[in-house]
């Protein structure tokens, strides 16, 4: 995965509540298996916002209602966005398993205050691109800037880019090897069915 | 496995359990004991393995079962849709080339993951259990640190038995009081979405107490913490007690002989310390719960069976054909659904049971009954609760997710209106413009009777 880079580019508003995974990635094509090309399910049974998104040229960034992205934990919600061209999103707050589904995509979801969400939406509503840095955790709109918060330890890892599970690996293997020796020895009955190495 | 003097949360001492490296940049490294597979969310997962050349770390920690897209009529031969088949023999396949224990269709052993894993006893107080499936939080009804996962994170659970997870804060809801006749943990769980909103638990751990959570059955408390995502937090639990031990004895998978008095004497010290600090607290009156029933898109909007529908939101009002103003009772109903990782288990299928006796499903309606798993379709039908339905005008189907996720074939048309037992009623949830109402096995069963929503009560009035 590529680490995030700063960009300026213009943004898609979406102000609705509690808008579900049901309702970016629909049940029904969940039986898909593979990850590319999902994007064209996205927000498929919402007809007049895709008019709407594809009328504004496909813009990178989406700002969105509170609780985006409740619902189902399924990660085609985010490879949906991401294959329709989204980069970043922009709320007041998020289902909690979809926000991290976004970090280990290197999607941005950066929370951000009502208030401020709200007059960044106004300006983006007017055409005014935006310039996004997460370093900083910044988005300069016409002149203002506007602050988002993406935990720490998603930032580091969507600025670098990195393989969670191969880190995880070769930074921790001996950590984890000496968890579960003392787990074995602690709780024996998690362990029955496995032979000592 | 640290001791630590300072007073715990349940949740505390469940995450302090399992930290292998504490704190980087806000995360904790934190160990999985158990993760569930099923066909939907794994695809992915599997290809993670093979593209950074991983194995499975402990496939024993790991269990696999088609759920989602399987069909429930019609069990036997081929499944007939091809994408269908092809992601359940696609999972089949990945389990067999990482040495994964998969349940097959066609066995005892299948059903929901969430139902079969308490079933076969893979679900334990005080383990850490994942699932690429939002309602993992089921599983904390046991008092295990149980919450869903994305599918890259279900591959990283597969390579490395860890997860970096922030820590959640302590949410406390406290149902003080005895519930109504009739009234059951469904309506307590919609009740609580309706207080505080469907993000309103976001960031927290929630931890159920009080008397009506403690008389709930182990079935009951499932349903409860089930829909604890739908309150917006990951993990919803219930300190194990005497109830969860002598519902778990004896189970396949569970600990046997001395190993057993070993974990049982671990488990009884999982609780939350008395003078333990919550984040916050919510208290609810349970005896105060009347039958609740959704009116909108949303689990928060919900209502009492017994009131008028309160001014929503005009999209979900508009999506769901209501008026404000109106009373929810006597809203004619077309589908009837019981079933689902929230309600399809043995209670379950006897509650609804318990209204039909004798009595049959309106014209019109479209009913269905969807065990949770095949155990449980087996108990029923020992019970001649199948006969029971199928008498009433229901039909009787094979385990499996069906029409709450409504990506196996079984669906609601559009327009039509569904009273469901499951647990959510999203826009197009349970198909393309259905219109969903959320409620209780025995407010289903008891609409699909009447052919439109009535209050169950006034059934045994």
């Amino acid at each position: 995965m590529p680490g995030f880079t700063p960009f300026t580019a213009p943004a898609f508003v979406l102000a609705e509540d509690d808008v579900d995974t049901d309702i970016i990635f629909p049940a029904r094509f969940l039986l898909h298996t593979e990850r590319k090309g999902l994007g064209r399910f996205a927000f498929h049974d919402r007809p007049a916002l895709l008019e709407a998104y594809e009328a504004a040229g496909k813009p990178p960034v989406l700002l969105a209602g509170a609780n985006f992205g409740c619902g189902s934990s399924r990660e085609h919600a985010v490879w949906s966005l991401d294959g329709m061209g989204l980069t970043a999103v922009f709320a007041p707050s998020f289902g909690e398993i979809f926000r991290g589904n976004c970090a280990n995509n290197g999607m941005v979801a950066g929370m951000m205050e009502p208030a401020t969400l709200a007059a960044l939406q106004a300006l983006a509503k007017t055409g005014n691109d935006l310039a996004i840095d997460l370093a900083a955790q910044t988005v300069t709109c016409a002149g203002q800037e506007f602050a988002f918060t993406v935990p720490d330890s998603d930032r580091e890892m969507l600025l670098a880019g990195w393989n969670n599970t191969t880190r995880i690996l070769a930074l921790h293997g001996q950590d984890i090897t000496a968890f579960e020796k003392a787990q074995r020895s602690a709780a024996p009955w998690l362990w029955t069915e496995e032979t000592e190495a | 496995m640290t001791s630590q003097s300072a007073p715990r949360t349940l949740y505390d001492r469940l995450w302090d359990a399992h930290t292998v490296v504490r704190g980087e940049a806000g995360k904790d490294l934190i160990y999985i004991d158990r993760h569930l597979l099923h066909e939907v969310s794994t695809p992915q997962s599997f290809e993670l393995l093979r593209d950074n050349a991983l194995t499975v770390r402990r496939p024993v920690t790991q269990l696999a079962v088609p759920d989602h897209a399987v069909p429930t009529s019609e069990r036997g031969g081929a499944i007939k849709g091809e994408l269908a088949r092809k992601q359940v023999a696609l999972l089949e396949a990945n389990c067999a080339e990482f040495g994964i224990e998969y349940l097959a269709l066609e066995g005892e052993r299948q059903g929901i993951v969430h139902v079969i894993s308490p079933e076969q006893g893979f679900t334990m107080p005080g383990i850490s259990l994942v699932c690429g499936d939002s309602h993992t939080a089921t599983h904390g009804a046991f008092g295990a640190l149980a919450f869903g996962i994305g599918a890259s994170e279900c591959g990283t659970v597969m390579a490395t038995q860890t997860l970096w997870q922030a820590r959640n804060r302590n949410l406390r809801v406290h149902y003080a009081g005895q519930l109504q006749p009739h009234v059951t943990t469904k309506d307590m769980i919609l009740a609580l979405i309706g207080t505080i909103g469907a993000g309103g638990g976001i960031g927290h751990a929630i931890e159920f107490t009080g008397e009506a959570v403690r008389a709930a059955s182990m079935e009951a408390r499932m349903t409860l913490c089930n829909m604890g995502i739908e309150a917006g937090s990951r993990v919803a639990l219930v300190a194990p007690d005497e109830t969860t031990f002598a519902w778990l004895k004896g189970r396949p998978r569970a600990p046997q002989g001395a190993m057993w008095d070993q974990a049982v004497a671990w488990w009884r010290t999982l609780r939350s310390d008395d003078d333990a600090v919550f984040d916050r607290t919510v208290e609810i009156d349970a005896a105060a719960i009347a039958p609740q029933v959704t009116f909108g898109t949303s689990p928060d909007q919900v209502m009492a069976v017994d009131g008028t529908v309160p001014a929503g939101p005009a999209r979900a009002l508009d999506y769901m054909g209501l008026e404000a103003g109106k009373p929810i009772a006597g809203i004619g109903i077309d589908y009837a659904f019981i079933g689902s990782c929230t309600n399809s288990r043995i209670e379950d299928l006897r509650a609804a049971a318990g209204v039909i006796r004798g009595r049959h499903v309106a014209e019109g309606v479209t009913a269905m009954v969807v065990p949770g798993s095949t155990v449980t379709k087996h108990q029923a039908e020992a019970e001649g609760l199948d006969k029971l339905f199928e008498a009433a005008g229901f039909a009787w189907h094979h385990a499996g997710c069906s029409l709450c996720v409504a990506m196996n074939g079984d669906f609601v048309p559009e327009g039509k209106r569904s009273i469901s037992t499951s647990n959510r009623n999203f826009e197009g949830r349970q198909g393309a413009g259905a219109r969903t109402h959320l409620a209780s096995p025995a407010m289903v069963a008891a609409a699909a009777i009447a052919g439109h929503i009535v209050d169950v009560r006034k059934e045994f009035a």
